[in-house]
């Protein structure tokens, strides 16, 4: 089971080198989502595999879907149609589909081996996590429920747009200054 | 043969220094905020790898927590690009240095 645990890691790593030095956003974007699944294979390995799933569901499903969406967003102009023709080759999604396949291959592996009491020092089951979570952090789940508000409050007041001051002598805001 | 705490650690250690490298020398803000994400991931594996050596689930109860300061952390930084984006139509930070309000 090292076997599986070095390839994955070192996938994980090389995935995140290719994110750091590509150039275009969208191409280091899927980049990252193949090393948070090679970090979800990692973790699973290590006997957490809820929050294998976690990982996958929330980083690589709900987080980077929002990096994509802005990315996306701020590309718009008159060169976006050049741009998606050169974005969207066989080339460029070649490198991370074939990572994928190998850690799809090695999830497989493990769970036709059934070797999964096996290899980790202890499988922690989700049920001890959430036990854990509402009796002894409870305070820091609240506190959480707190950062989360913030974060959506001040993503809301950040995120809309400017707004015209109509005012009776200082027509634009350039009068001021 | 089981893998010990040193690997794990070794592998979380180069991933928060990949990020950190990122962070360092790339001046485009979109790439400065992954950065910032591969970095706390990185911190989350580690409390992963320790509290599997532990055998303990504090571990995993961290990485929940740092999952959502994570989350809330995009949320207001994708905001922040958005407005430098209208503001400057760009995200150089190189562009950002002025400080004129």
């Amino acid at each position: 089971m090292n076997t599986l645990f070095y390839i994955s890691s070192a996938f994980a790593v090389f995935a995140t080198l290719k994110v750091i030095t590509n150039k275009v956003a969208i191409h280091a974007l899927l980049y990252f989502i193949v090393s948070l699944l090679a970090i979800a294979v990692v973790l699973f390995i290590l006997g957490a595999p809820f929050i294998a799933a976690l990982e996958v569901i929330i980083y690589a499903g709900a987080i980077m879907v929002l990096f994509v969406f802005v990315v996306m967003m701020l590309n718009l102009g008159k060169e976006t149609k050049e741009n998606e023709t050169k974005m969207f080759n066989v080339k460029m999604f070649t490198g991370p589909a074939a990572i994928s396949l190998i850690l799809l291959a090695e999830i497989i592996y493990m769970l036709v081996h059934q070797s999964g009491a096996s290899f980790a020092l202890k499988i922690i089951a989700p049920a001890e996590v959430g036990r854990l979570l509402f009796t002894k952090y409870l305070l820091v789940v609240e506190l959480g429920a707190f950062l989360l508000m913030s974060g959506i409050v001040g993503a809301y007041h950040l995120g809309e747009k400017e707004k015209l001051i109509h005012h009776r002598f200082l027509k634009t805001g350039k009068d001021i200054a | 043969m089981n893998i010990g705490i040193e690997q794990g650690m070794l592998l979380a250690a180069l991933l928060f220094l990949t990020g950190l490298m990122g962070l360092l020398v790339r001046r485009d803000v979109i790439f400065m905020l992954i950065s910032v994400e591969i970095m706390l991931n990185a911190a989350g594996l580690a409390f992963i790898v320790a509290g599997s050596a532990w055998k303990q689930a504090d571990g995993q109860v961290m990485f929940l927590f740092i999952l959502t300061m994570a989350a809330t952390e995009v949320a207001v930084g994708l905001a922040l690009i958005i407005q430098l984006f209208m503001k400057l139509k760009s995200v150089d930070t190189n562009k950002a240095n002025t400080m004129k309000g």
